[in-house]
């Protein structure tokens, strides 16, 4: 138990860091679900292409002298900017090129392109690494070095950095879906496309803007997990995605503020099992067990409460 | 040329003719050209050729098998590629089995598997870890490893142990509808294949991440089965059980409920099919086939490790049942037969056929876009083309046409009226299979 006590804290900060990524990947599924009731398994991979075309960015600025001359922050707002810009995007041309020709069709169909869309990002990233430096494995610059260190816990700066960005990213598609004209679109094309198309909504141009968000923040993200963490490669994408995707469901799915809480409690619950599941279990199972954890939990959570800890039950009408 | 073409569609002989002065071809063309793979993939193109002959049924089988049994073996053996050959031969009827496997759950029933792998690990693990020493650390009693005549007995169990654990999967997990029934089933293969890499410790079963190593080779009349030309007539056994099986199963009365299930779940129930019951049954069914097809795996491999039943391999079992056509039966063994040779085959072939052009300085590809890596690549781009554009596959799945006349007609009634006073009879025929 003792344990536990002690490493409490860095379970906490650790938790927060992932939980944070987690909750702003959960929100791109989480918004796509809301509106087609598609599971974009892409949006993993859209993640993942993010925390590249970053990585890309900063080396090439680096080349530039401009990392050296220019504050990080700046220079970290420059690559988020860019990077979201490039995945949005990337989003939206998936959205029309895959998803839409198939909106009327089975969700077998729908669900099994947006698998094929997710592998064909992984090589597609793979190959361009790979034909670039020989590897896939890339290892991303360190923007924010160096470490606070508090009465023996180690804070990193890019942790702040983490949790400050994922933040404000929150609070602005909060700001965005409640207080903006398009969000008032977004959020009446979820409820009823057709009536929302009756009211002179162009469902289209929202379904785009939707995924041009979702994917933007999905990319921004993998920015920010290529700084944390430090090294990427081209299948991070599917399991996190899948991850982020639990912590949709767990929050309720289509539902934003849930999605957030959702993903902070999976990374916190997965940083704890990690930590301590095999100290709990007296050595029965190995941390390596961690995963095991987060899909148990996704799929109790799915049978026992499928509308999630915070969403609420839907009546299925025949 | 239009008129050649529909002579030859009309005329059955003269199809008959055509096809076995093909085999002859393609055949002799083996025997002469051992190195020459495009000769082997014209010999199996046959199966497809035989299949759209206007030929009856029973000389299709009887054509097929002795294609299967005699003439395959027989051109490839006469020189070194043999074993190649048939080690391909024998992958395409494991794959072929699992494919049929996942096509009675995701073509009949309409749930979306995303975890199909995880049965063919069940049953290989099954057989992997009797038939070697790892089960001493366990078993309180018994000698292990148990030699080779037991893998007879291990089909059958990897069959069973595989459809338990469908049903163990199904009971939670139907709960579910839809896409979140292909998430969570997604997340059971990666659960059974984390657990497979982690049952080291506390007790060692399934000797983690190191996998189990040289399984006994299955052994019959006290002779060891070693070789893919050995295991590839055991395969080739158990795949016409299952194609056999699946036929029958697909016009049964459960073949009929699955389908019902799949067009409208609420429906069907209004019309008196129990749902979970015949969900179950898709499972398990579809389940068992990859349990058996596991077994053999392990016995034919002599090693297996956690890698070998990734997310990756359940998704190529997709690719392979969507290629050929939901469904269909026909259809998904041409899907799963052209996937496996791709893989097996015609991705190594084109890597060193790159690689030879680049040697000779024609053209210089990356090490990074050799075919082999590309793998995801095309099965991703394989999975989106087939469902924007042909959706219901290579070889659609026909619905048998309900003939109004045939129905009104006195004898057809006579019998129909039967079938209906006797459905005991027919229930009884698939819970067997």
């Amino acid at each position: 138990m003792t344990q536990v006590w002690d490493t409490l804290p860095q379970v906490l900060i650790d938790g927060l860091t992932l939980g944070a990524i987690y909750a702003i990947i959960a929100l791109g599924y989480t918004m796509v679900y809301g509106i087609l009731e598609l599971i974009n398994f892409a949006h993993g991979e859209i993640f993942m292409a993010g925390a590249f075309i970053g990585t890309a960015v900063l080396i090439g600025l680096t080349g530039l002298g401009w990392v050296a001359v220019m504050p990080a922050i700046f220079i970290l707002l420059l690559v988020l900017v860019i990077t979201g810009g490039l995945t949005g995007m990337l989003g939206m041309g998936i959205e029309r090129l895959a998803y839409r020709p198939l909106r009327k069709a089975s969700k077998l169909i729908t669900l099994i392109t947006a698998i094929g869309v997710s592998f064909l990002l992984q090589d597609i990233v793979r190959f361009i690494t790979e034909t670039q430096q020989n590897n896939y494995i890339v290892n991303t610059p360190s923007l924010f070095p160096g470490s606070l260190s508090i009465s023996g816990l180690n804070i990193r700066y890019s942790f702040l950095v983490v949790i400050i960005v994922a933040i404000l990213m929150m609070v602005a598609l909060e700001f965005f879906v409640n207080r903006t004209k398009w969000g008032l679109a977004m959020r009446a094309v979820a409820q009823d496309q057709d009536t929302a198309s009756l009211m002179s909504v162009n469902v289209n141009k929202v379904i785009s803007v939707t995924f041009f968000v979702g994917s933007a923040l999905g990319g921004a993200t993998g920015v920010l997990f290529a700084i944390h963490y430090g090294t990427i490669d081209p299948y991070i994408g599917f399991i996190l995605g899948l991850k982020a995707f639990t912590a949709a469901v767990l929050g309720g799915i289509g539902n934003i503020r849930g999605a957030m809480a959702g993903g902070m409690l999976l990374g916190l619950l997965e940083m704890f099992a990690a930590a301590n599941l095999s100290a709990i279990t007296a050595g029965l199972l190995s941390s390596e067990y961690k995963d095991v954890f987060a899909f148990a939990i996704l799929i109790l959570v799915l049978i026992f409460r499928p509308e999630g800890l915070f969403g609420r039950a839907a009546i299925e009408k025949v | 040329m239009k008129k050649i073409l529909d002579q030859i569609r009309g005329n059955k002989w003269l199809q008959l003719g055509l096809l076995v002065g093909y085999i002859a071809l393609t055949s002799l063309s083996l025997i002469l050209a051992q190195r020459s793979v495009a000769a082997f993939l014209l010999l199996l193109l046959s199966f497809l050729l035989l299949y759209y002959t206007k030929l009856p049924n029973w000389s299709k089988w009887a054509i097929g098998l002795a294609i299967m049994f005699f003439i395959l073996p027989f051109s490839a053996m006469q020189g070194p590629a043999y074993q190649e050959y048939m080690d391909v031969a024998t992958l395409v009827g494991i794959y072929v089995s699992m494919a049929l496997g996942l096509n009675i759950v995701v073509g009949m029933a309409g749930l979306l598997d995303l975890g199909f792998v995880a049965f063919f690990a069940v049953g290989a693990y099954t057989y992997g870890i009797f038939a070697t020493a790892q089960a001493n650390n366990f078993m309180p009693f018994g000698t292990y490893p148990l030699s080779g005549n037991s893998f007879w007995i291990f089909i059958i169990l990897g069959c069973f142990v595989a459809a338990l654990f469908g049903v163990l999967l199904g009971i939670p997990v139907l709960r579910v509808k839809g896409d979140y029934l292909a998430i969570v089933t997604l997340g059971f293969g990666e659960i059974i294949r984390i657990v497979f890499n982690n049952m080291d410790q506390p007790v060692n079963i399934t000797n983690g991440a190191l996998g189990l190593s040289s399984i006994a080779p299955p052994k019959i009349f006290g002779i060891e089965l070693l070789y893919s030309n050995q295991i590839y007539f055991v395969v080739l056994f158990i795949l016409l059980f299952i194609i056999f099986a699946v036929r029958s199963l697909e016009h049964s009365k459960l073949g009929r409920s699955w389908k019902a299930v799949r067009e409208n779940e609420i429906a069907a129930q209004a019309m008196g099919i129990p749902l979970v019951k015949t969900k179950l049954m898709a499972f398990a069914i579809g389940a068992s086939f990859s349990g058996m097809m596991g077994v053999v795996f392990a016995a034919k491999q002599a090693f297996i490790d956690p890698t070998s039943f990734t997310l990756l391999q359940s998704i190529n079992i997709l690719v392979m049942v969507l290629l050929g056509g939901m469904g269909s039966v026909p259809g998904v063994i041409l899907g799963a037969a052209v996937v496996t040779i791709l893989n097996a085959q015609v991705l190594n072939e084109l890597t060193m056929w790159f690689n030879s052009l680049s040697t000779a300085g024609i053209i210089t590809l990356p090490d990074a876009m050799s075919p082999v890596k590309m793998q995801r690549f095309f099965f991703g781009a394989l999975l989106i083309l087939f469902a924007l554009y042909r959706s219901k596959g290579l070889i659609p799945a026909k619905n048998v046409v309900y003939d109004k006349r045939k129905f009104l007609s006195e004898k057809g009634t006579k019998k129909r009226l039967q079938s209906v006073a006797a459905p005991k009879e027919d229930e009884h025929d698939h819970t067997g299979s």
